[in-house]
């Protein structure tokens, strides 16, 4: 990947990452961060990781980001107004931050974490070597994934529909019932 | 260098060539509808009369393709009081961006030799172009959406919600119907899949993807009409319930490029059904040599022709497949909203998987694909 | 011509220390989820990166698997927050104090 392209993807994708941390509004930072994600797309498949980068922009930014969307609308977050106040939480917050990024950048950047690059293997990134090594080694892991999933949309399901009509009734008349056995 | 000129000027060609055909479905929106529904349809702005004077009948192209956007680009461009105004302004194109660059993976023709290089006629040979077309289907959800919320009217906010849902319900069954092509071909690259639609079987029938996958060809035909919200799934802008969805508070040059997202969509949905199902540039029985006739006969043809014919044989099956799309719209009326997610959910998605099933087993049992 | 492994660590380390920025200073709980999704994608460029440049498909794999669990986490935190919303009508975290001492 030319190196240009690099610095291009590098600025975009650290000026949206600061967007999304710094707007008001909700929906400005999740398109902040949709930028984000579909620039970090694109160093993965600067990186010869070819499906994975096109996967990110298809189930990350195409598929999660909407799901964030809908939260959005469905809360109706509006933009925050007027001071937020926590001035001593941001100060700290950020003189923390600022050492954490200090010590990462002096453990990251030395040339000490030069790797012996020996060239790609044809076929790298592509969807035959992908699914090779997803099947082979890691099948158990692919298939505890798929339960994963199965459970989180149950869940997700069960966390956040309204109670049903004889619910409620139900749930009221448990409480009458403990309030007299209480009161007894 | 030379690869990247190249590939950058078929890239506009590949977008303008949409465009164009955008403006075909416009032109087929006033005046083929018309023909459709036995009635005259937009004849009211011409430049001579000439037309009248000689008896002629009244084709409409200055009214549709001149006056048409003269007038949507002179109109007045607010936006609504309340509104975001960023947002306003810059959802139309966010709409409009994924369709634009989907067009520039679609291969056009074979490959074409101007002296002494040749030259692939398709403007970005991705090999993964497969799963490029999802991603860029997914990111053209979000131009609908942020349209209809940042309109500041919950009529327009109605209709986004509408659309997104929509989209992505279809989503899912277009990605089935493409995987389940993807296994037949054994290949995620546009152009080695088209190659392989060359070839006759019992001698005299092309080799097409529709002879292999009439199911996939029908759930991609109705998860795209729904992908590209045209009726019978125009819920979104359901012109008798919502006058225009998300699209409301839009007008001028912002409504001119919704407008343009949708019929460009729907002309991409149409070229990708000529990719998968109707052997995109593949002229039938055409050959890099020349025809070679069922009866077998053999007509020469130099290779210049060959690409030639190619491309064209592309373009007239983008427009026929255009044509029967149009022709869906003006005939069928628009589904309920809880008629469309139940087709979307209940009926496509186990069709799709059905499908993938069924074409894995068989690609396995046939010993490798196609 | 392939990009210096140091500025792909740098630039996802500096993506990391942003997402954490976020986590910390924001009280809105919508933006802080977001902060934590910006800090998972900064680890899946340093898988990327490291992967590709070790040869092998194992950093795509574990990317693979980290997308995927993040989609779950996302789906089920979203339900939380919907379900804590319905019931106290704020998605500001300094009025989420029930557990507090």
């Amino acid at each position: 990947m030319p190196i240009a392209l690099f610095w291009f993807l590098a600025a975009v994708s650290l000026i949206s990452a600061f967007g999304v941390v710094l707007q008001r509004n909700p929906l400005h930072c999740l398109l902040a961060l949709i930028v984000t994600l579909l620039a970090i797309a694109v160093l993965f498949i600067g990186e010869d990781a070819t499906v994975v980068g096109f996967l990110q922009a298809i189930v990350y930014a195409g598929a999660i980001m909407v799901l964030f969307l809908f939260v959005i609308w469905l809360l109706n977050l509006r933009a925050e107004m007027g001071p937020t106040g926590h001035l001593g939480l941001k100060l700290f917050g950020t003189i923390a931050v600022a050492a954490m990024f200090a010590e990462l950048m002096a453990f990251l950047l030395p040339p000490h974490l030069q790797i012996k690059f020996a060239g790609h293997a044809a076929g790298y990134g592509s969807i035959d070597s992908l699914s090779q090594t997803l099947f082979s080694e890691y099948l158990v892991a692919f298939e505890v994934t798929s339960v994963l999933l199965l459970v989180a949309v149950i869940g997700a399901v069960a966390l956040a529909r309204r109670s049903t009509a004889s619910e409620i009734q139900e749930h009221a008349a448990d409480n009458a019932r403990k309030e007299r056995s209480a009161a007894q | 260098m030379a690869e990247l000129i190249v590939g950058a000027i078929e890239a506009v060609l590949m977008i303008f060539i949409g465009l164009n055909l955008a403006v075909f479905l416009l032109y087929f929106e006033r005046k083929g509808s018309a023909l459709i529904q036995d009635r005259v349809g937009a004849n009211r702005a011409s430049i001579t009369g000439l037309g009248r004077k000689l008896g002629l009948p009244n084709l409409g192209i200055i009214n549709t393709l001149v006056a048409d956007p003269i007038k949507l680009f002179t109109k007045e461009d607010f936006v609504p009081a309340g509104a975001d105004h960023f947002l306003h302004t810059l959802a139309p194109f966010i709409a409009l961006f994924p369709v634009m660059i989907t067009f520039v993976v679609i291969p056009f023709g074979d490959t074409i030799t101007f002296g002494g290089r040749t030259f692939g006629l398709q403007a970005a040979p991705l090999s993964a172009a497969a799963l490029y077309l999802l991603a860029t289907i997914g990111i053209g959800v979000y131009g609908v959406s942020l349209g209809g919320w940042a309109s500041n009217n919950r009529w327009a906010l109605l209709g986004g919600i509408r659309a997104t849902a929509q989209m992505i319900s279809y989503e899912i069954a277009m990605g089935l119907a493409i995987i389940a092509i993807v296994i037949t071909y054994g290949s995620l690259d546009l152009q080695a899949m088209v190659r392989m639609q060359g070839g006759v079987w019992f001698g005299w029938l092309p080799r097409w993807g529709i002879f292999v996958q009439p199911l996939a060809f029908i759930l991609l035909l109705t998860a795209g009409i729904a992908e590209s919200k045209r009726v019978p799934f125009d819920l979104p802008e359901g012109e008798s319930e919502l006058i225009l969805g998300y699209m409301l508070e839009y007008s001028g040059g912002k409504q001119a490029a919704f407008m343009l997202t949708d019929l460009a969509e729907q002309a991409l949905v149409a070229m990708l059904l000529v990719t998968f199902f109707f052997g995109g540039w593949q002229v039938p029985w055409l050959y890099r040599d020349g025809f070679h006739l069922p009866g077998g006969a053999i007509v020469a043809l130099a290779p210049l022709l060959v690409s030639i014919a190619g491309v064209v044989a592309f373009l007239i099956k983008v427009v026929i497949l255009c044509s029967f799309m149009g022709l869906i719209r003006w005939t069928l009326p628009r589904f309920r909203y809880d008629q469309l997610m139940k087709l979307g959910w209940k009926i496509l998605v186990p069709l799709g998987l059905a499908n993938i099933l069924i074409t894995a087993f068989v690609v396995v049992v046939a010993g490798g694909a196609h | 011509m392939m990009v210096p492994l140091p500025y792909l660590m740098a630039l996802s380390g500096a993506i990391f220390a942003i997402g954490v920025l976020g986590f910390l200073t924001r009280r809105n709980i919508l933006v802080m989820f977001m902060s934590v999704e910006l800090m998972l994608n900064a680890v899946n460029l340093a898988f990327i990166a490291l992967g590709s440049r070790l040869g092998t498909m194992d950093g795509q794999v574990i990317v693979f698997f980290v997308m995927t669990v993040a989609a779950a986490e996302a789906a089920v935190g979203l339900a939380i927050i919907i379900s804590i919303f319905r019931g106290r009508e704020t998605v500001h975290a300094d009025d989420l104090t029930l557990l507090r001492w």
